[in-house]
């Protein structure tokens, strides 16, 4: 009976330190020095807030990069429902759906030989990924361009600007955020 | 293997590496109440803690009182866990329309049980299921709590052979509140904040609306992630603030902070060893275990990641070229290398918080995290219990090693006799019967096949082996695609965590209070050396030959039968 007491109580007591002061201290030290990154890296534009940096979007507009296939929610890009598909290597389900997302990404490039990046028909774990590899957001580019009117290359050099490196040279892999590069394209490239 | 992927699975090994000697000694000096230089901040409310409930942090508990503490304070923080989960929606920032999955009787018992044994499986979804609230003041915590128990055991267990002719193998609540206070508490001050700094929120909201770049409404899930993250990984935890885990952006947004992360899984069970060497004054035996962790970690890797980039057959059907990298269930910032690193590190480290979808690796691929989890999460493993059941498949071999020459079994000068052996095959066996008979179970009635909703066949079939494999292993992770949420899923892997948690425990420490009592015999020549090179690969061997004999029947059914079809 002592030791239930005891247990208890120790269970209470360092409740209030570890679920208690804790946070709170990290809560008060991350919003004096990166406030905005503590509340979501939300992004603005025009005095309006787009989204989050972090999250990824589900553009479906020609003029847009489009983000990578998404199982959150019915309709996907649910970001308030993480998830992957979770199929299978051998699901037939799987290599139906990756069929269809490499014949919509053909769609952009017909007759090219070259072939399709795999982030750009596969889901994403979480079901919003914020990225695609530069590939994935070259593949569009031609697009793009003619969705604004403008020569494919200066949207492959609005792309380039905003691929990210390896961390460090080694972790991770070279990526395009989706949404801040959308963003710079209607600035740089405004549709005509 | 791609040139940086290498380069980071090196790199990562190295930092562990580096960090060992350290963090053992450290470990070593507080468990010992050595001096360290938090004492002035730290020891005043230690001593006001005991004081209030009059323990004294100096008394010696035998094998029995310090199981029964363990035991006693694991249930008291599972029958809290599971109060305070069901009373969530009286607590602030309860908003029933968002909590789309109820906190059902099963699901907060699985929840409760699965958190109190550092075991965290997520049969909840983290955003649908749980308010910020309960995230910080019920899971956080106990993800601390649980964590600091285990690492207490495992110092337990290695005063065991450290002592001569003692009673006691110290006592439970310093060695609770110590490993809270001097380790756990630093390491996730410091951790949570290298995380904000990264861009991993801590927020009190718990759902923003936008407009999207094209003015679609999306509602996106936020609260405080960044001190959650940490904790669940220095803990050896893994649940989840987010359905995805680790794969969320808000979660691990960049390869740095996975990197970091994953090092902080494995740091403290890593430098255990260390800190066993230097308990017993010997070193050397120290790292001889660290050394057969790195074997078998890095084999992992090298199977896992060969598998991985070769692709799948669901992606060569689709039309993609093969060797295809499978990206199926992977995020771009962390590609095939980075994603492989996490499920090894995570398989092995007993914490669940992959940052890809295992469910969606290559039949290979995702073998390889479960095989680690069979093996009984003896590379690096959970706080405290990974270098236990790796001593305790040592043992296993040192037993066959001894039968071959005809001598009683010795470790660190304590003999292995009839006794020890016999609760050493109590740990042993108790892996095969909670693993394999509810997978066999789950596989022949409705309520176990109903939770194969994404996957069939040989792999639905390894869903469900998965799931019993990881919460035995108390590590928590899943093949995703098994719908979890169920009376029959949340009991039987409920038993299956508390068997693999207190099936350990219980063994080891009476296993520690057996070689405590005993004096130290010297090494004669007919001893076999267990600080050699030699004991490392008969260490090795026991492992895989064991898991072997354990599970590959269940294997061939599984991963393997799929692998013919890949």
């Amino acid at each position: 009976m002592k030791l239930i007491v005891r247990s208890t109580v120790y269970v209470v007591v360092l409740t209030v330190l570890l679920g208690g002061v804790y946070p709170a201290v990290v809560w008060g030290v991350s919003h004096v020095f990166w406030k905005e990154k503590a509340e979501g890296s939300f992004v603005t534009t025009d005095g309006r807030i787009v989204g989050s940096e972090l999250i990824g979007q589900g553009f479906k507009s020609p003029k847009y990069i489009h983000s990578r296939p998404s199982a959150a929610g019915k309709e996907g890009y649910d970001a308030t429902a993480s998830t992957g598909t979770n199929l299978g290597p051998t699901s037939a389900d799987l290599a139906k759906a990756v069929a269809a997302a490499v014949a919509v990404a053909r769609e952009d490039r017909p007759g090219d030989p070259r072939p399709v990046p795999a982030d750009l028909v596969t889901t994403s774990a979480s079901g919003f990924d914020p990225h695609l590899s530069p590939d994935a957001a070259l593949w569009q580019a031609a697009r793009i361009a003619k969705a604004r009117g403008v020569p494919e290359e200066k949207v492959a050099d609005v792309i380039r600007r905003h691929v990210e490196p390896r961390t460090l040279w080694i972790l991770g892999e070279p990526r395009v955020n989706v949404l801040l590069t959308n963003l710079d394209l209607d600035r740089s490239l405004p549709a005509r | 293997m791609s040139l940086p992927s290498s380069l980071q699975y090196g790199a990562f090994l190295l930092c562990v590496a580096l960090l060992v000697r350290p963090l053992g000694a450290y470990l070593d000096r507080v468990f010992a109440r050595g001096p360290t230089l938090l004492d002035r901040l730290l020891l005043p409310l230690e001593a006001a803690l005991h004081r209030a409930l009059r323990v004294d942090p100096l008394e010696e508990m035998t094998w029995g009182e310090y199981a029964s503490a363990f035991i006693v304070f694991s249930g008291c923080g599972c029958l809290v866990a599971y109060a305070l989960l069901r009373l969530q929606s009286v607590f602030p920032g309860y908003d029933a329309a968002a909590l789309t999955t109820s906190m059902t009787p099963a699901l907060a018992f699985n929840t409760a049980v699965s958190f109190a044994t550092t075991t965290t499986w997520q049969a909840y979804a983290g955003e649908t299921t749980m308010t910020p609230w309960t995230q910080i003041v019920v899971l956080m915590t106990q993800n601390f709590l649980a964590g600091a128990a285990g690492l207490a055991i495992g110092i337990a267990f290695f005063r065991g052979f450290a002592r001569e002719k003692a009673a006691g193998l110290g006592n439970f609540w310093s060695d609770l509140v110590r490993g809270v206070l001097w380790v756990l508490l630093p390491l996730s001050v410091l951790g949570a904040l290298f995380l904000s700094w990264q861009g991993v929120p801590t927020t009190l909201l718990s759902f923003r609306r936008v407009a999207t770049l094209e003015g679609v409404s999306q509602v996106i899930a936020l609260g405080p992630v960044a001190p959650f993250e940490i904790i669940k990984n220095v803990g050896t935890n893994g649940g989840g603030f987010f359905n995805a885990n680790g794969a969320h952006p808000f979660e691990v947004p960049t390869p740095l902070v996975n990197f970091v992360l994953l090092l902080s899984i494995v740091a403290i069970p890593a430098a255990l060893t260390h800190t066993f060497g230097r308990m017993l004054g010997r070193p050397r035996l120290g790292w001889v275990l660290f050394g057969v962790m790195v074997a078998l970690f890095a084999a992992g890797l090298v199977v896992c990641h060969r598998a991985e980039a070769r692709g799948s057959v669901a992606l060569r059907a689709a039309g993609l070229t093969a060797g295809t990298p499978n990206l199926e269930g992977k995020e771009v910032r962390f590609g095939v290398g980075s994603s492989v690193l996490g499920a090894v590190t995570t398989s092995n480290g007993a914490t669940g918080s992959t940052n890809s979808m295992h469910d969606s690796f290559t039949p290979i691929g995702g073998m390889v995290p479960l095989f680690n989890m069979l093996m009984g999460e003896i590379v690096f493993g959970g706080l405290g219990t990974g270098i236990m059941s790796l001593l305790l498949v040592g043992f296993l071999g040192l037993f066959a090693a001894g039968l071959m020459v005809g001598r009683t079994p010795e470790y660190a000068g304590k003999t292995i006799g009839a006794t020890e052996m016999k609760l050493i095959m109590l740990y042993a066996l108790a892996a095969p019967v909670a693993i394999l008979i509810p997978t066999a179970i789950a596989v022949r009635v409705p309520a176990g096949l109903a939770g194969l909703t994404t996957n069939t066949g040989p792999h639905g079939y390894t869903e469900i082996l998965f799931a019993f494999a990881s919460c035995f292993a108390n590590n928590g992770q899943s093949f995703a695609g098994l719908s979890a949420n169920s009376l029959f899923y949340n009991v039987a892997t409920a038993v299956a965590m508390m068997m693999g948690r207190f099936g350990l425990a219980v063994p080891a420490l009476a296993l520690a209070g057996r070689f405590g009592a005993q004096g130290r015999r010297p090494a004669t020549a007919g001893t076999l050396p267990t600080d050699s090179l030699l004991f490392g690969f008969v260490v090795i061997a026991t492992a895989l030959v064991v898991g072997a004999l354990c599970y590959l029947p269940a294997l061939c059914l599984g991963p393997i039968a799929e692998q013919f079809r890949n």
